[in-house]
């Protein structure tokens, strides 16, 4: 079991920490909502919970709960410039479908 | 997939401010009710006499001045061209749909704009929309006293066959009153909320709604948090009422009574309904009619009303068969109305269904709990116990196609918001035009769906028939208004039109509105 994260995402995720000034890493989870069931969650981590399970990837920890793990288990997570935007993008290989505005997915 | 950046900790968690509530309101064809989540429980608002149940009745003066509920209730009798009743039946109609309704209500109709049905009172000319609106105002008004903070929205029932307009103008009303609408939820699917069976196994459950007047028997199919209509049927002319319509004709013809005139058949029903009350208790039921006592046992009671619950079996039958759905499949059954205490109905059931169905909560009150309980989870507190419903559309939706035919682009029971597009073509050589005609209903053939909207995408290069590709979308947000948009893939040329259902009210016609009731 594991998340894996690039290259360009763990540098990108290690310059937010140092502008943030705190934080022991990133946390990656899901939670319901959206049309399609499931979104994706990121946030910082500034205390560690007990349950959580950490993933060492180019100097960055990834905090995952155990029951966000059950649905995100193999996800890569990149940073990416589309267009204008930017930003992290996930490769889940769990996923079975997204919705329309690709704010959620089902398992 | 949509690109992600990280938030800070617990903002995704973050607690809803607590003094913003959402209710739920069951707008019924008889009887309408609010409920609200306060402290963690759902309960039933009740106005200041302890009434929880709101007669859905509106009595217009001449003054231009309306009464709602029990008050207006009373001019039934007295002032029955300007009392109006059962609008539920109304909203959203077009003039020509209702012609069967219009004899027997005692009120006038009257054909009013874009082919909707107006009523003609004292008061002037009224929608159903602004007559829904008013038992609406009342509502709004019990629940802004009884909640302990701002009253923001409400999510509202509907019976799950409503159509796009019937739903369209359901929430014009609630404008009209000034409720933001959260969320407009079926009936049968409230109920099953309330029971919380939307944290149960997956599975196909039966909701039995005997109201006052209407009967409505919905099969749901449970997967994955969605609520899916699977089949719904009923009898829109069987109800308690006729329980009581049943007690008179029996008490006519087997007790020696005789009627006197039309106001004495009023009275006899007020004492029918006394009777079948007592009934649901006791074995025996006494009562007192020209002085004289009389008795009525629980056994006479049943043998008159029988034909009628048999009635409603008979279109479970039939709904279940539509269902394609086997009677051992139905995993729970769900009473909604208050004639579903009637002993011989329970009995019934029991039999048919081969199970008990689920009775613990106030028939009543089900769907209005049920409905706080969506309400409350919509306004961010869903908790595991009560998540939020995806919303699904009711009924399908597609385009018509050569021939009459429609070609159904988004099906019924599909999760909202959805997008779905299909791509189709001309149909002669060089056409250059192509008029779009959008419907919503199940039936193959275009006459016997709804009509929606119509629009034209023109300047379509000429090509041969069928080399043109025009890519039509049909997207439902969360609201479940829809949008259409056609384009023509090579030129890249588009149209598109926001679906406002033909017998809605126009934008205007609302604003319109508003400034009348401000005044």
């Amino acid at each position: 079991m594991a998340i894996t994260v690039t290259e360009t995402a763990a540098q990108h995720i290690k310059s937010q920490l140092q502008q943030r000034g705190k934080g022991e890493g990133i946390r990656v989870g899901v939670k319901t909502t959206g049309c399609s069931g499931l979104a994706y969650v990121l946030e910082f981590v500034d205390q560690q919970k007990p349950e959580d399970q950490i993933f060492l990837n180019y100097g960055v920890q990834v905090f995952v709960d155990p029951k966000s793990l059950l649905y995100i288990d193999g996800t890569q997570m990149d940073f990416t410039k589309e267009g204008v935007n930017e930003g992290f993008k996930f490769t889940n290989p769990n996923v079975k479908g997204e919705c329309g505005c690709g704010e959620s997915f089902t398992i | 997939m949509a690109l992600l950046t990280i938030s800070e900790p617990d903002q995704a968690n973050a607690q809803p401010t607590a003094d913003h509530y959402a209710v739920g309101i069951d707008l019924g064809t008889t009887h309408s009710l609010v409920a609200c989540v306060i402290d963690g429980a759902a309960q039933v608002l009740a106005e200041e006499f302890g009434q929880c149940l709101l007669p859905s009745v509106v009595h217009y003066l001449a003054n231009g001045q309306c009464e709602v509920g029990a008050i207006a209730q009373q001019a039934l009798i007295d002032d029955s061209a300007n009392t109006v009743s059962s609008v539920k039946r109304l909203i959203g109609r077009g003039y020509e749909d209702i012609q069967g309704l219009a004899d027997i209500l005692p009120y006038q109709l009257i054909p009013g704009e874009s082919g909707m049905v107006w009523l003609d009172t004292c008061a002037g000319k009224k929608s159903p929309v602004e007559v829904s609106a008013e038992i609406l105002k009342i509502l709004k008004r019990r629940a802004e006293k009884i909640i302990p903070g701002t009253f923001s929205g409400a999510v509202i029932t509907v019976p799950a066959y409503f159509d796009e307009a019937q739903r369209q103008a359901t929430k014009d009303a609630a404008q009209l009153a000034g409720i933001p609408v959260l969320r407009l939820l079926n009936e049968p699917t409230a109920a099953a909320v309330s029971y919380g069976l939307d944290h149960e196994e997956e599975g196909i459950y039966a909701v039995y709604d005997l109201g006052g007047g209407t009967f409505d028997i919905s099969i749901l199919r449970l997967t994955k948090g969605v609520f899916e209509v699977l089949a719904t049927g009923g009898n829109a002319a069987l109800g308690g009422d006729d329980f009581d319509r049943a007690i008179v004709q029996g008490l006519l013809e087997e007790k020696n009574i005789t009627l006197l005139n039309t106001e004495h058949y009023c009275h006899l029903l007020i004492t029918a309904r006394q009777v079948k009350e007592q009934l649901t208790e006791k074995n025996v039921a006494a009562f007192i009619e020209n002085n004289t006592s009389h008795e009525l046992t629980r056994e006479q009671f049943n043998q008159w009303i029988a034909p009628l619950v048999d009635r409603s079996i008979v279109a479970c039958k039939k709904t279940l068969r539509d269902a394609d759905i086997e009677l051992s499949e139905i995993k729970q059954v769900i009473l909604v109305g208050g004639a579903t205490r009637t002993p011989l109905v329970k009995t019934k059931i029991t039999q048919w269904f081969g199970r008990a169905p689920l009775t613990d909560l106030d028939p009543d009150r089900v769907v209005a709990l049920g409905a706080a309980w969506q309400a409350h989870a919509l306004m961010g507190n869903a908790s595991s116990d009560h998540p939020v419903l995806l919303d699904v559309t009711p009924l399908s939706l597609g385009v018509e196609t050569m021939g009459g035919l429609v070609e159904k682009i988004i099906p019924r029971n599909s999760p909202i918001p959805t997008a779905k597009t299909q791509t189709f073509t001309t149909f002669r050589d060089g056409q250059t035009a192509m008029a779009l005609h959008i419907v919503q209903g199940e039936s193959e053939r275009v006459e016997i769906n709804r009509s929606l909207a119509r629009f034209e995408l023109t300047g379509i290069s000429p090509l041969l028939a069928g080399a043109a590709r025009i890519r039509v979308t049909f997207q439902v947000d969360a609201d479940g208004l829809l949008l259409v948009s056609a384009m023509e893939v090579t030129t890249g040329i588009a149209a598109s039109i926001q679906v406002k259902p033909s017998y809605g009210l126009t934008e205007q016609q609302i604003a319109a509105m508003l400034k009348n009731t401000a005044q």
